[in-house]
């Protein structure tokens, strides 16, 4: 367990408000100068169900949970059972609960851990407009140190529409739950880092940073279908790329927005959708005309659990083999995968550009643990890499859509560009674009558009890679964060480990993979999902040193720290 | 351009291709490539800013005929592709074509919000009431009893699709219903039909030798429309409570107004997004 | 402008419609003529390429009649056969892939002689004494071309019963 971080829970039920009051507790934290993560976890009920709010305040980036809880709220405890998994607890523990709630479940008496009972609801029930939550919300402040100004600003902020009265009110409850507080053990935040200016972090989501990198990209255009947990990147493009001159359009059906995309770059401008499993299936086909007819796209997809509808709204990383392989015929793209919050924005930016630079799909595989999850990090610098695809300038002679260039990129001529005509095509073609069935367009055309691909200088984005070891360990997307904090562990331990943490899935990098594991001896190869996809995927496609150990966990559990790390603490 | 003017700069025939169409001879597919070509040339648009989309099927093979830009997509999914660029590029005309199978039955469910969407397109079916590219299977169009498909001995026995009265229900701007044994009077229904603002859509009866080759009769069976085209929707919809499935003319020109957003930026630079978020 | 009805005709829309006709016959035999070679029928598509290059010479022709050179634009629904596909060019529909030259010149014969009434019946009708008069011409011209697409038709003979038999089954596309 981390010794710079400090993890609470706080869950309630009926309307409670615990993840407003974990938001408001968020940004005190943020604002103090402290980094912090937090994530919810609710019932299927879309109003009034059980949920809790994880978070995690540190003095360092966050990118994930740790491996258990320091504290845990209860309002209420109806239903709480559903969370115990995913609420890892110790003896060292301090659980709180409201008097009038009844006893500690049953399920948490077996952690012995200190027990404390607060008369939350009475204290709100004494206030003009006095609510729980915000009782609640001023003792986990008082119990972990947030400075009361930081909470009562946050408030303000949060409450900032409902008017004064209930600013007031929220106010008078935060101060009462700190004053009751006061008999609680002090559960000490390791000390604020130094205050930095307003501006030069972020307090955002995942789906939140996905759509600002997209538009950072040069996205203008965005078609939507609602899934969950995607659909607030849909949400927060709507009025965003408007402002910027594009346009979102709700479509009728995932098989409508993948092809509103398509008609959409066809035409110049560059064009994303999101979704979840279920709809990246629906959207597959017609992925594999924009393969054919070279046309850039970016579907991103925000992985639940699967198959079928799954778990909506809890996270895994099973689409690997679906956005990989689920394409009929042979048919080379992009596949991409953010390694944390703040990469969403980086990775969902790099695709739009890569992309475009490529002409051709780009899959883009989120997960709901980043996309639903909310983080301070780094305000990104204004990256260089804008979407450009190559345009059509010279007609020439006559103009050969698909020509046969040494790179595999063909320059595009836009509608609108005059003798530029020709048709976008999903029958295999020849370089003109006109149908063809012979097996030398075929392999001609099957041979550039892999080329385009595989040829392309990715630089180092493809893997984060830390560490000089003869003992590694890959992995990719969001597992990434509890990785990167096993293998701190590690090194405080005094073992060296290597990270190789995959951005870019497809094409596969074979060289430079061979040089990530330079001198390595052994890998662990971690992700969350059962089957083990991104494990065949590694053997498909790469050299594995002799020793193998996998860490393949199906959703909806995080991986914590502490699998990673006892999964090769004999290897030194 | 309706009249006139003496020497247009472009003739029917600067609107196609070099490549030649794979349809069987005596399709009438052939009299709708030849409609639309002199569509064009009335309308004098610069091949290039015209864009021709289209699905999967024999009809649907119609942008690779002509010299405007096209796009020949998947089955099913070219209403999709042309919302999504005329949404996008408000500048060009988009033209979507495709034949009844694609356009009714897999992609069904994007004709009704295409209709429902009213943007500023034109959709042109070719409807011969058969599958003819996979050999003569029944379409949503084919009569329950047709019984000359290997897949329905016994006919589809299921009631035919009314593309009329399901664009009617659904909101299209502009219905219309042609037939291909008259390439003049469907390129003048096609010329009213790109000028009227919103979804258009025109159902081209266009026989299949083929696989209906009873078909070949429908050019004498068609007949002129009885009354005139109608902004009424109700009145259009009692006029459908009688079709016969073969009048031809305007049903329904509606006055809705079409779906198209404003793409104009207020912010320069989508960094300044940031700000929100800022810490 | 509506469409012109036969009798109040002028000598600029007689123009028009004789090269309508022409044009439309031109671009007709030459589309007839893709699609036989598409389907390889050679023979045909032969002919049919030869009859679109003797209506290329007549669109040619109308051009350099007197007032051919500022022919003004009609649009095709409101030539004097709106609603009609024009009379000299063969209907699509009259196609076939096994069809032999024999099919071919019939079409073309009745082509002619549909060209040949419609310019008959502007000579008996318009009202204008000049219009009536190279009306008489153009049917005339028309009258000719019947004439020798009978001679050719000679040539071949009506073909047997079962020419459009096929023994294999359609494609699948």
């Amino acid at each position: 367990m981390s010794t710079d971080s400090v993890s609470i829970a706080f869950a309630g039920s009926g309307g409670a408000g615990v993840l407003t009051a974990g938001n408001v507790l968020l940004e005190a934290a943020a604002s103090a100068g402290w980094y912090a993560y937090l994530s919810r976890s609710a019932g299927p009920q879309i109003r009034g169900g059980e949920s809790v709010t994880l978070l995690r305040v540190s003095r360092n980036r966050v990118e994930s949970h740790d491996d258990d809880f320091r504290l845990l709220l209860a309002i209420d405890w109806r239903n709480f059972e559903r969370f115990v998994a995913e609420l890892p607890l110790s003896g060292d523990s301090l659980l709180i609960g409201d008097a009038e709630a009844g006893p500690l479940p049953e399920c948490l008496a077996a952690y012995a851990a200190r027990y404390c009972e607060l008369p939350l609801k009475r204290i709100a029930k004494g206030m003009s407009q006095g609510r729980p939550n915000m009782v609640a919300l001023g003792v986990l402040a008082a119990a972990i140190g947030i400075p009361c100004d930081k909470v009562t600003e946050a408030l303000a902020h949060t409450l900032r529409d409902k008017g004064q009265a209930a600013m007031d009110a929220g106010a008078a409850c935060v101060t009462a739950g700190m004053e009751c507080a006061r008999e609680l053990p002090l559960i000490k935040l390791p000390a604020a880092p130094a205050p930095r200016a307003h501006g030069e972090r972020l307090l955002i989501t995942g789906n939140e940073a996905t759509g600002l990198g997209a538009v950072r990209g040069g996205v203008r255009f965005v078609s939507a279908y609602p899934i969950t947990p995607a659909t607030e990147i849909l949400e927060w493009l709507a009025p965003s790329v408007d402002r910027l001159g594009g346009t979102l359009v709700q479509a009728e059906d995932e098989l409508a927005s993948v092809n509103q995309a398509i008609g959409a770059s066809f035409g110049g401008t560059p064009s994303l959708t999101a979704t979840s499993g279920p709809g990246l299936a629906l959207m597959l086909e017609s992925i594999g005309l924009a393969v054919a007819a070279e046309v850039p796209i970016v579907v991103v997809d925000v992985m639940r659990g699967g198959p079928s509808t799954g778990i909506p709204t809890k996270s895994e990383q099973a689409d690997l083999g679906m956005a990989l392989y689920g394409l009929h015929g042979d048919a080379p793209h992009l596949v991409l995968a953010p390694l944390s919050v703040a990469d969403c924005l980086f990775t969902t930016q790099w695709a739009v550009h890569l992309a475009e630079a490529l002409q051709t799909p780009a899959i883009v595989l989120s997960d709901q643990s980043l996309g639903q999850s909310r983080a301070v990090i780094e305000r990104p610098a204004d990256l260089a890499f804008i979407g450009r695809r190559q345009t059509l300038e010279d007609i020439g002679e006559r103009y050969a859509r698909y020509a046969v260039t040494t790179s595999g990129v063909s320059p595009m001529a836009i509608p609108g560009m005059p003798g530029g005509q020709y048709t976008a095509e999903g029958l295999e073609h020849s370089e003109a674009g006109t149908p063809s069935g012979s097996a030398a367009d075929h392999a001609a055309q099957l041979q550039k558009r892999r080329r385009k691909l595989t040829d392309f200088d990715y630089g180092t984005h493809w893997a984060e890679i830390e560490g000089e070891a003869t003992t590694a360990v890959i992995t990719w997307g969001s597992t990434t964060g509890p990785v990167r904090e096993a293998l701190n562990r590690r090194a405080v331990a005094g073992w060296a480990t290597r990270m190789v943490a995959m951005r870019l899935l497809a094409p596969a990098r074979p060289d430079a993979m061979r040089q990530a594991l330079d001198g390595v001896e052994r890998v662990l190869i971690v992700e969350q999902c059962e089957g083990g996809q991104f494990h065949h995927y590694l053997r498909a496609h790469y050299d594995l040193p002799a020793e193998v150990r996998t860490l393949c966990k199906p959703g909806p559990l995080p991986i914590r720290p502490q699998e990673v790390y006892t999964r090769i603490e004999d290897w030194h | 351009m309706d009249n006139g003017i003496a020497n247009p700069a472009l003739s029917a025939r600067d609107y196609k291709s070099s490549v030649k169409p794979v349809w069987c001879p005596g399709c009438g597919d052939f009299s709708v490539l030849s409609a639309i070509t002199k569509t064009f040339a009335e309308l004098q648009l610069d091949p290039a800013q015209v864009a021709v989309i289209s699905g999967i099927g024999c009809s649907s093979r119609i942008p690779a005929y002509l010299n405007t830009y096209g796009f020949h997509g998947v089955h099913g999914r070219a209403l999709p592709l042309g919302v999504g660029l005329k949404v996008a590029r408000p500048d060009l005309t988009v033209l979507v074509t495709g034949g009844d199978g694609d356009g009714f039955s897999i992609g069904g469910n994007h004709f009704l919000h295409a209709c429902r969407r009213n943007v500023d397109i034109t959709y042109l079916v070719m409807d011969n009431q058969v599958y003819g590219m996979t050999k003569g299977q029944a379409s949503p169009t084919t009569a329950p009893d047709w019984a000359l498909s290997k897949l329905t001995p016994e006919g589809p026995g299921i009631n035919p699709f009314y593309p009329l009265v399901i664009a009617l229900a659904s909101g299209a701007n502009f219905i219309a219903r042609a037939s291909s044994s008259d390439p003049n009077g469907t390129a003048r229904m096609l010329v009213d039909a790109i000028r009227h603002p919103g979804f258009s859509f025109i159902q081209v009866l266009s026989p299949c030798v083929t696989f209906q080759p009873e078909q070949r009769e429908w050019k004498k069976l068609v007949h002129p429309a009885p009354v005139e085209a109608t902004s009424d929707p109700a009145k259009a919809a009692r006029r459908l409570m009688t079709d016969d499935n073969l009048f031809v003319g305007v049903l329904y020109q509606g006055t809705r107004k079409p779906f198209q957003p404003c793409l104009e930026a207020d912010l320069e630079h989508a960094a300044e997004l940031d700000e929100a978020f800022a810490i | 402008m509506n469409a012109p009805s036969v009798e109040s005709l002028t000598v600029a829309e007689l123009l028009a419609h004789s090269l309508a006709i022409e044009a439309e016959a031109e671009e007709r035999y030459a589309m007839l003529a893709e699609q036989m070679e598409v389907h390889n029928n050679e023979a045909v598509a032969a002919l049919f390429r030869r009859l679109a290059e003797i209506e290329g010479k007549h669109v040619a022709k109308v051009r350099t009649m007197p007032g051919g050179d500022s022919i003004p634009h009609i649009a095709p629904w409101n030539l004097h056969w709106a609603g009609q596909t024009s009379p000299e060019a063969p209907e699509f529909g009259e196609a076939h892939y096994l069809m032999t030259p024999h099919h071919a010149l019939e079409l073309a014969l009745q082509g002619e002689c549909y060209a040949a009434e419609f310019f008959s019946e502007v000579a008996a009708s318009a009202s204008d004494e000049t219009v009536r008069r190279m009306a008489q011409e153009l049917a005339q011209e028309e009258r000719e071309h019947v004439a020798l697409i009978e001679q050719w038709l000679a040539r071949y003979p009506k073909p047997e019963a079962g020419w459009a038999e096929d023994p294999d089954p359609p494609n699948q596309a």
